[in-house]
């Protein structure tokens, strides 16, 4: 450390770490939602140093639309345990009985039901009145405008005009029995600040980031993986061998992948600094309609 | 790794002055912009673009016009670029008058204000309004980007009469450090790279400045604040102040001292996962151990010995108002600055201040997007640095305690003298000798509950009960002041917060008067029944929680008001259409389901007899 100065990422995480201490300090019963990615990594590594020596005191939870990544859930079982924390894992039940997926519904429905849905399902079945979460606002054009603490009201719903200016490092967190807040400490990071928070304090990330011969088929534009066998193949289509990586993670038949050689952190970085894709790209979400992820947040995605 | 620092900086124009080609070109020069962000760029250059066709870069920014459209709240905009030398955090809000309250939000956490400049129109009046914010939020330095300099030849004398005129008007509202620079968003002269059209010019390009401009490190040279949000308290042995070190250094072996208590020790270790820290600094957040047991909680203020921040309850305070429901001098408020949270009441507006020419207007009122000062009285004391010489601890922001919301911020200018303020003066006829003289020690008994629970029923007998025993008492209840001193009050929020807060005030000139006060009135919100126990002094303020649910509530409906409320014909009703919010700490709960009335009152009337209320010599 400077005498006299912090580095953009010292600042970066002292301002995560005050706000996850303010959801802790002004909230009843908050919960970090954990979403297994690289954000959530480097938003969990920020919350074992804000409390430490004592654990982070909240829960992790992570909604389960049982159409993730293998590796990606094998991770978060060895994350919580490593880490100590307790991990609550909800998926919603209903949902399942139905046999949403994302081939049948479509990623409209498929979200909207194991994702959203199951979302507000989990906050109303524990009572929880903040849920932190790792979005940032460079993700995308809508988000940025949207407060570190976001108010729900008691639906759950997103409404522009209840959202309170922010002014210095004073939070409002206040509000009525019912309400909720989603609080986002990594607001003013970019994805260039988490890879390079990543790399700088060796953060385990999961291994789908990093280059590997992978089967994938190619769909709409987009190289989707072959995870496991209930994603249907059509007659022509055989998964090959390629060597790709991914830039986020999702449910796997909604995540692109893009081809690539960097198998180490640090050429991760060196390629997302030569890159000319955005990293929403790789969503399949995304591209349902232009205000598509606006109108997600007003829904609650968020 | 490269030890890049961070820049936040704000932007001011007027419309169409080109701040989104601007910061779009920031934007796209720092190679932020993505092939698919370009190609979708591209696309609607082609349908909305400016300029026929080609690349419009305000486009990668403004998405103003469409919220208009829309009518979406027009907020500030967090946008996000760097360079291999800093992290930029850029604060973008809409100029125009009525958006004051965000202009204030941006500039609240910026370092330097990037203000825009049209070449062909110079300064108008909203570059002032603009530069006063800046300036009255602590904002030192200023980038002067004279723009559009293609439509005005890149004219020398263009440049230097718009920016000598800017410099003179800029000193009286004590902005002096700025730099002046001349450029073309559009073409992008001077914007990254040093323009061959303004050869006259030598100073850097917008960029090179940005990257290289000296943040104050002010905030590092100020004394030691540090406001502790959250006690760390993972064992016996470990308890430990975490919280944001505000501005300053400390150091282990340290000497802090705790306010508002003004208790000192010494700093024993600066507790980090990365290992114990010798030193830390302003930005940092951290955790401290102390030498010594002392009493420290969230809320106070940890601060260097040599000059430790004042304390007081009354100051002196410029006020942005943001709340669509202006701000009213003696209406209840709460506080928060740093980790507190306190209650606050504006007591005076002394004026308002026109933001286009920096008069001071008399005002009795304070509306959305205005500024004022007045004076505010807390309802306890506070660590405090004036505004001007520390951000962090000399902002604040005001909550509405029946909304929740935001309703304004402020700067705190000065604490007022004692002797400038109305206090109570301590007479020797005071409420001790006005209830000796009674028998009795004055004291309240504040009833809340359901409509229905059975508040006015318990009260009265237990008022009988206590004027058989000689006892001098009065019952406030919604008969007796609904129809008087607030016939003029009705149903809405803001009536409600009233009724009670003169209720609350009714109670305490009362209980002054060395009477037992019952108050029974619904009083769904913890906010305000705070605020009646703020005014009290410890143990004369008894809570009585009557504990009905509403269902039984409901199924009594004595007055028939459930079954008007749930035909709709009564809005607002506790319970139906408006939250009850049941005490969490109050002294006395009585659950109406397992006891009777009768019951009730003797247990009310035996725990006043416990408490001392009723006189030693004539105890029942
Ligand atoms: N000629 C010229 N036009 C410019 C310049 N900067 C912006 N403009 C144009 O001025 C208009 C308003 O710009 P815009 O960035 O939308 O302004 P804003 O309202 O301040 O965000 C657009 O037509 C721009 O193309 C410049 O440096 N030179």
């Amino acid at each position: 450390m400077n005498d006299v100065s912090l580095t953009h990422l010292q600042a970066l995480e002292a301002e995560s770490i005050h706000i996850m201490r303010e959801v802790v300090a002004e909230c009843d019963n908050p919960v970090m939602l954990y979403s297994i990615g690289k954000d959530s990594a480097a938003m969990l590594h920020v919350a074992m140093k804000a409390f430490y020596p004592a654990k982070p005191p909240f829960p992790l939870l992570h909604i389960d639309t049982t159409w993730k990544f293998r590796e990606m859930i094998a991770f978060r079982d060895q994350t919580a345990e490593r880490l100590g924390l307790r991990l609550l894992v909800h998926i919603n039940a209903e949902g399942l009985a139905q046999g949403i997926n994302p081939f049948t519904h479509g990623s409209g429905v498929h979200t909207d039901v194991m994702k959203t849905q199951a979302l507000k399902q989990a906050l109303d079945k524990y009572g929880f009145d903040a849920a932190v979460g790792g979005a940032r606002r460079d993700e995308e054009k809508s988000r940025a405008k949207e407060r570190v603490f976001s108010f729900r009201s008691a639906q759950h719903r997103w409404d522009p005009k209840r959202q309170r200016p922010e002014l210095w490092r004073l939070y409002n967190a206040r509000k009525h029995k019912g309400e909720s807040f989603r609080v986002f400490p990594m607001s003013n990071w970019t994805e260039l600040d988490v890879w390079q928070y990543i790399a700088l304090e060796n953060i385990p990330v999961v291994p789908l980031y990093l280059a590997k011969l992978r089967p994938v088929v190619e769909r709409g534009g987009a190289l989707i993986m072959v995870d496991d066998e209930r994603m249907p193949l059509a007659p022509a289509e055989t998964p090959m061998m390629k060597k790709v990586r991914f830039r986020t993670l999702g449910c796997y038949p909604l995540t692109g992948a893009i081809e690539s050689e960097a198998e180490t952190l640090a050429a991760v970085i060196e390629e997302m600094l030569r890159t000319r894709m955005s990293e929403r790209q790789g969503r399949v979400i995304d591209h349902d309609a232009p205000s598509s992820m606006e109108k997600k947040k007003q829904e609650g995605y968020f | 790794m490269d030890r890049t620092s961070l820049l936040r900086f704000m932007t001011c124009g007027s419309v169409d002055d080109g701040k989104s080609t601007l910061l779009g070109r920031l934007l796209y020069e720092s190679q932020l912009i993505f092939d698919d962000q370009l190609a979708a760029l591209a696309a609607d250059s082609k349908k909305f673009g400016t300029q026929g066709g080609d690349l419009d870069l305000a486009l990668l920014v403004d998405g103003l016009a469409a919220e208009r459209e829309q009518g979406i709240t027009i907020d500030v905009a967090y946008r996000y670029f760097a360079t291999r030398r800093r992290k930029f955090i850029v604060a973008d809000a809409p100029g125009h008058e009525q958006y004051t309250r965000n202009m204030v939000t941006a500039a609240s956490t910026a370092d330097l204000a990037l203000i825009l400049i049209d070449a062909r129109k110079g300064v108008l009046p909203q570059t002032r309004r603009h530069s006063y914010i800046v300036s009255l939020l602590g904002i030192r330095k200023a980038v002067l980007a004279i723009n559009k300099m293609d439509l005005a030849g890149f004219r020398q004398e263009t440049f230097d009469s718009i920016t000598g005129g800017y410099r003179e008007f800029a000193k009286q509202i004590g902005l002096d450090d700025i730099v002046a620079i001349p450029v073309s968003a559009l073409h992008g002269d001077n914007v990254t790279q040093s323009s061959v059209n303004t050869p006259w010019y030598r100073g850097p390009a917008l960029m090179e400045h940005l990257e290289s401009v000296e943040i104050q490190q002010e905030l590092s040279s100020r004394p030691f604040r540090m406001p502790v949000q959250w006690v760390n308290r993972p064992n016996q042995d470990f308890r430990g102040f975490a919280g944001m070190i505000a501005s300053g250094a400390v150091e282990r072996g340290g000497r802090v001292k705790a306010l508002p208590s003004g208790q000192e020790s010494r700093v024993a270790r600066i507790v980090t996962q990365d290992g114990d820290f010798g030193r830390a600094i302003a930005g940092q957040s951290v955790t401290l151990t102390l030498e010594h047991e002392i009493d420290i909680s969230r809320g106070d203020v940890l601060a260097s010995t040599d000059s430790p921040a004042a304390v007081a309850d009354q100051f002196q305070v410029t006020l942005i108002w943001m709340h669509e429901e202006p701000m009213l001098p003696e209406r209840p408020y709460l506080m928060k600055i740093g980790a507190a949270t306190v209650g606050a009441t504006v007591t005076s507006l002394k004026y308002k201040v026109s933001v286009n020419t920096i008069e001071h207007l008399a005002a009795k009122k304070l509306g959305l997007n205005e500024i004022g000062v007045c004076n505010i009285g807390l309802d306890r004391r506070i660590p405090f640095d004036p505004y001007t010489e520390n951000r962090e601890t000399g902002g604040f922001i005001l909550i509405d305690r029946f909304t929740n919301e935001t309703a304004g911020a402020g700067l705190i200018q000065y604490a007022l003298r004692r002797a400038d303020n109305i206090h109570w003066q301590a007479l020797d006829v005071n409420r001790t000798a006005r209830s000796g003289l009674k028998g009795q020690k004055a004291c309240a008994l504040w009833f809340t509950g359901l409509s229905g629970a059975g508040k006015s029923t318990i009260a009265n007998l237990v008022e009988k009960r206590l004027l058989a025993a000689g006892k001098h008492t009065y019952l406030l209840d919604g008969d007796n002041v609904r129809h008087g001193l607030n016939k003029d009050l009705g149903f809405t929020d803001a009536d409600r917060v009233e009724n009670i807060r003169r209720v609350a005030e009714v109670m305490r000139l009362m209980v002054d008067a060395g009477l037992i006060v019952l108050v029974a009135f619904i009083s769904p919100f913890r906010s305000e029944r705070r605020m009646a126990r703020g005014l009290m002094a410890d143990g004369e303020f008894i809570e009585v929680f009557v504990d009905t649910p509403l269902a039984e509530a409901e199924r009594r409906d004595r007055k028939g008001l459930y079954q008007k409320a749930r035909r709709g014909e009564l809005k607002n009703f506790t319970g139906i259409d408006s939250p009850y919010e049941a005490p969490e700490h109050a002294e006395i709960r009585i659950d109406t389901m397992a006891t009777t009335a009768e019951q009730a009152a003797e247990l009310l009337f035996r725990r006043l007899a416990a408490a001392g209320i009723l006189g030693e010599a004539r105890e029942d």
